[in-house]
């Protein structure tokens, strides 16, 4: 078995105990991302055109195959030195292009930022560093994460989803899960904003960790919405995951909002018993509403049954295990959820994107220019795609007073009653007392590229089911729990109290263990062989 | 249905956003943001009150979870010539900003 598609627990296993060096799972990796990814991501290059490009996955807008060499040295010295080279040694993994490694490009998936060169290094790839693991690249996303199909980002090729490389991967960390899935990396690190994690890695048939807001430090993040951004790992398995949050998890002076909260022992959370722990389902979570183009209205309609079949029988093995399946909770206020969205993140989104200027760093225009309004305007408008046009300008709209309609405001309070109908339902003296809530993580299964894109109504509502958690800060895991009868993945949310990881962990390990044997689990993406 | 965001509104945004759209972008970009706007006034319905508090967080900062702010005290950047390689117009150490122009505030 190559190693490029091992779990990390067990790539550090073999490496510490000197049966395979960093440097060879290293050079393996980046054999693996050669034969299957094809062209990086670009400024001002074509999209996929050839058959080549058609079917392969594109999830890098880099190599850093230097930076991860000297990674992988400095591993295998300490492994011959006796030390101990920390629980993720000579792991490879890929960061999200929104994450900021000094010396390294961090382009956002944008042409403003094409040129940018980092001065400074995320806290979670310090601690990444710090846990062993390797960094071999960033991967693509959507442009400043803005999206949930990674097509808007204006490095092309776009990443594709390797179970079917004519659907999308999800958004916006859609290179992060695409590179997992294909065996680029054991480990992904990718943001949650909206759900830009769990469905993607929905999408792509991976275990996705959206933590509580705060758990993990958002220095080194180029931001989007700073009241909802939340870094976490995207992962082949449940254990790598909880490997990942334990090593990134935590308080960070050079980040506020990182809560000051111990960090719980995840690994030793995980094989603990689920029998008696109450896991309730929601008839808010079993139907979409989307919007019609046509009519320009929104309705709804009842999830894809293949789908609900399949979280129905999550919970099927979950009672087998001894757990409560509590029915029929209320969650009110979930169908506001994409509506206060619209209105907090292109707030936040506008505010963030204001410092984009053509100035201080990043794209400048080549155009002539009269003064610094001009140069503003050709560097932002030459350089920013559509994604970021239309949320600065919502932003702005929503929030200037000669417009406002107390949009923000009635958003902020309906946030507060998304967060209050999960409060309820978890509430350890309430009717309901639930430990965890078990979702459906998308609305569809991945959907073919350019099917939804340039609809950006259309787009933001799939990610209905993810983005109540972000608005209410708290926690949510997505584990592969099948496929439809296209081949492609399903994806089951698990969403519990703040601060609740190590629960949610252990409910996706559990249905990992006990389907463990189930045929769906030996599918490969077909880039893979067979027999790998 | 009337347009939310009228073609003059549309336009006040685009300068506030300091954007030189290219040709024909314009009218997408306006028909996007109103079909978001018939999802935004779904808030419209939403049974509030002047009780119903606002979220800043959706995880509320107390004493117990909020670290204690930085001493408030100036220190040289360690990145400093790194930062400043990547301003497009240097001049003795110093990022070169074009002509401001002097026009009507509104």
């Amino acid at each position: 078995m190559k190693t490029y598609y091992l779990p990390a627990y067990a790539i550090a296993d073999l490496i510490k105990s000197r049966q395979i060096s960093a440097v060879e799972v290293l050079e393996e990796t980046l054999e693996r991302v050669r034969s299957v990814d094809g062209r990086a991501g670009q400024v001002d290059v074509s999209n996929a055109q050839s058959k080549e490009d058609l079917n392969s996955v594109h999830a890098f807008t880099q190599l850093a195959d230097e930076h991860a060499r000297g990674q992988a040295e400095k591993i295998d010295q300490m492994v011959k030195a006796g030390e101990n080279p920390g629980p993720l040694a000579g792991v490879p993994y890929t960061a999200k292009d929104i994450f900021t490694v000094k010396g390294i490009p961090a382009t956002a998936g944008s042409k403003i930022l094409s040129n940018y060169i980092a001065p400074y290094t995320a806290t979670v790839i310090e601690r990444m560093a710090e846990a062993g693991a390797m960094m071999i690249g960033k991967v693509n996303l959507d442009e400043f994460t803005y999206g949930s199909s990674s097509e808007s980002s204006a490095l092309k090729p776009v990443p594709r989803n390797p179970w079917d490389t004519s659907r999308v991967t999800g958004g916006s960390s859609g290179g992060s899960a695409a590179a997992v899935a294909a065996g680029e990396g054991a480990i992904s690190l990718g943001t949650d904003t909206g759900g830009s994690i769990r469905q993607p890695a929905a999408f792509c048939g991976t275990v996705g960790l959206k933590p509580t807001y705060g758990r993990v430090s958002r220095y080194g993040l180029i931001a989007f919405g700073s009241s909802l951004d939340c870094p976490g790992p995207l992962t082949r398995n449940v254990m790598d995951a909880a490997l990942v949050l334990q090593a990134i998890a935590g308080e960070d002076p050079r980040d506020n909002t990182a809560a000051v909260v111990p960090v719980p022992d995840y690994l030793a959370e995980l094989e603990k018993d689920i029998h008696g722990l109450r896991i309730g389902l929601s008839e808010e979570f079993f139907r979409v509403t989307y919007f019609d183009a046509k009519t320009g209205e929104l309705k709804e309609n009842p999830i894809d049954n293949e789908i609900k079949d399949a979280i129905l029988s999550v919970a099927g093995y979950l009672a087998q295990l001894g757990a409560d399946i509590v029915v029929d909770v209320p969650l009110p206020h979930t169908k506001y959820g994409i509506p206060t969205y619209f209105v907090i993140s292109r707030v936040e989104a506008s505010s963030n994107l204001l410092r984009y200027d053509g100035v201080k760093y990043g794209y400048r225009t080549d155009q002539p220019f009269a003064d610094l309004r001009e140069l503003y305007r050709k560097t932002r408008g030459a350089a920013f795609g559509v994604e970021p046009k239309l949320r600065m300008l919502m932003g702005i709209y929503l929030s200037a007073a000669q417009f406002d309609k107390g949009y923000y405001q009635r958003a902020l309070k309906a946030r507060a009653l998304i967060r209050s109908d999960f409060e309820t339902i978890f509430d350890p003296k309430g009717k309901y007392r639930l430990d965890a809530l078990l979702t459906p993580t998308t609305p569809s299964t991945a959907f073919p590229i350019g099917g939804v894109y340039g609809d950006s109504v259309l787009m933001q509502y799939s990610d209905q089911l993810t983005v109540t958690t972000n608005h209410a800060g708290i926690p949510g895991l997505t584990v592969p729990v099948g496929f439809d009868k296209e081949g492609l993945p399903i994806g089951a949310q698990f969403l519990g109290p703040d601060y609740s990881e190590g629960l949610l962990l252990r409910l996706g390990r559990a249905f990992e263990k006990v389907t463990e044997n189930e045929d769906w689990r030996d599918r490969r993406p077909p880039l893979l062989p067979a027999n790998d | 249905m009337t347009d939310k965001i009228s073609s003059d509104v549309f336009k006040r945004l685009v300068d506030l956003a300091s954007l030189e759209l290219p040709e024909g972008e314009g009218e997408y970009l306006r028909k996007e943001l109103n079909n978001q706007m018939v999802s935004i006034e779904v808030l419209e319905s939403i049974p509030i009150d002047a009780e119903t508090g606002t979220a800043a967080h959706g995880v509320p900062y107390t004493e117990m979870n909020s670290p204690v702010p930085r001493e408030d005290v100036s220190r040289q950047d360690p990145h400093r010539e790194d930062i400043l390689k990547q301003a497009p117009e240097l001049e003795d150490g110093y990022i070169v900003v074009p002509d401001i122009s002097h026009e009507e505030l509104y």
